[in-house]
């Protein structure tokens, strides 16, 4: 998929490149463009580092754990089909709060961990349990703490308040989790009715 | 108030975050350095990533067909008041992480970080997924082929954080 898109921006920029007459702006872009992306990168370097030495530092000290029991009655809401205690609800927990806290590396190998626990009590095998469904819609929405990323990028392009935008990521991402959720509940109801029903 | 609220954030965290490991005596120092190489590890196994990208869409620019593109989706943006140069950003975000990321940068390099697009484009990127990565690495692990109702409700999460980033935006940021 990605390749198709790639490939494709490349041979557009070169088609209009020449029709437009602009054939030695793009080569000149080629040049930049990618000295442009290690700029970015070393922008990112430094906020990255200290960021994830923060995270590292509230897992050790056990914070998220403390944070997992915040959101676990939640899950009652979310999976009200499965119990509060069981292996998939635990793993579903530690994975939510690590993407909450941008935990990514840690996040990935949590929510696999709990799509096999799911994988497990999953009564129709290579198809998707709304458990599975639902899970997968939260991850996909993404809510966290902090858009560290954004937020340097902001600061690196020169921006005289990059935090300003926290506050509207919040409001933003748990409208569009919700929505999620909502979407997910309602169509996983609606094939359930119509199974009943033949 | 709202806005200076934000600023507060990321100082309370590193308050609370320290202060409770240290209660909770944690070599804090020694945590600091793993997490921060943590960091740069993850950080250089998506240069080569941001390197194709940041290329592609600085040709893509250049040759004007980035220009050709936003003019050919305004007819979509417009009647819900999204900014014409954010629909590229809408486009990839759900396809690609490393390719949004770049776009962002631009569009802050571009537009200015304090513009009003730009505004949108940070809010749009930190509350959103790469959702069709997300799909695959999880469906993938656990080999589900039939995934049911999780793409429409994904994009429907993701055609929502498109719609109110934008319309939060406008209302903070006026």
């Amino acid at each position: 998929m990605m390749g198709y898109i790639w490939g494709g921006m490349i041979i557009a920029a070169v088609f209009f490149g020449v029709i437009g007459g602009q054939a030695d702006a793009v080569a000149e872009a080629a040049l930049t463009g990618a000295e442009k992306a290690v700029t970015m990168a070393f922008s990112l370097l430094g906020m990255m580092c200290f960021w994830s030495g923060i995270l590292e530092i509230a897992k050790r000290a056990g914070l998220t754990e403390k944070l997992a029991r915040l959101i676990r009655p939640l899950t009652k809401l979310l999976f009200p089909k499965l119990s509060p205690d069981s292996p998939a609800v635990s793993a579903m927990v530690m994975n939510m709060t690590a993407n909450f806290l941008g935990l990514s590396n840690a996040a990935t190998p949590l929510g696999l961990a709990a799509m096999h626990e799911l994988d497990k009590i999953n009564p129709t095998p290579g198809t998707a349990s709304d458990e599975m469904c639902m899970f997968v819609v939260i991850n996909t929405a993404s809510i966290s703490l902090i858009p560290t990323t954004v937020i340097t990028l902001r600061s690196a392009a020169g921006s005289v308040d990059p935090f300003g935008i926290i506050l509207p990521v919040w409001v933003c991402s748990v409208m569009s989790a919700g929505v999620g959720v909502i979407v997910a509940k309602w169509l996983g109801h609606r094939r359930q009715r119509g199974r009943l029903s033949c | 108030m709202l806005a200076g609220f934000s600023a507060y954030v990321m100082p309370i965290i590193f308050l609370l975050v320290i202060g409770y490991a240290l209660i909770k005596k944690i070599d804090i120092f020694d945590a600091f350095l793993v997490g921060a190489k943590e960091g740069l590890k993850s950080l250089f196994s998506i240069l080569p990533a941001l390197v194709g990208l940041m290329t592609a869409i600085s040709l893509f620019r250049a040759s004007g067909a980035l220009e050709f593109l936003t003019l050919a989706l305004a007819p979509l943006s417009k009647p819900l008041g999204i900014p014409a140069e954010i629909m590229p950003l809408a486009l990839l975000r759900p396809v690609s992480g490393s390719g949004s990321l770049a776009i962002v940068s631009d569009i802050l390099q571009s537009a200015g970080p304090d513009s009003m697009v730009g505004r949108i484009a940070s809010v749009v990127m930190g509350s959103t997924e790469t959702t069709f990565y997300t799909l695959a690495v999880y469906y993938g692990a656990v080999k589900i082929k039939n995934s049911r109702h999780t793409v429409p409700a994904a994009l429907c999460a993701d055609l929502t954080g498109l719609l109110a980033g934008t319309w939060i935006c406008y209302l903070f940021f006026r």
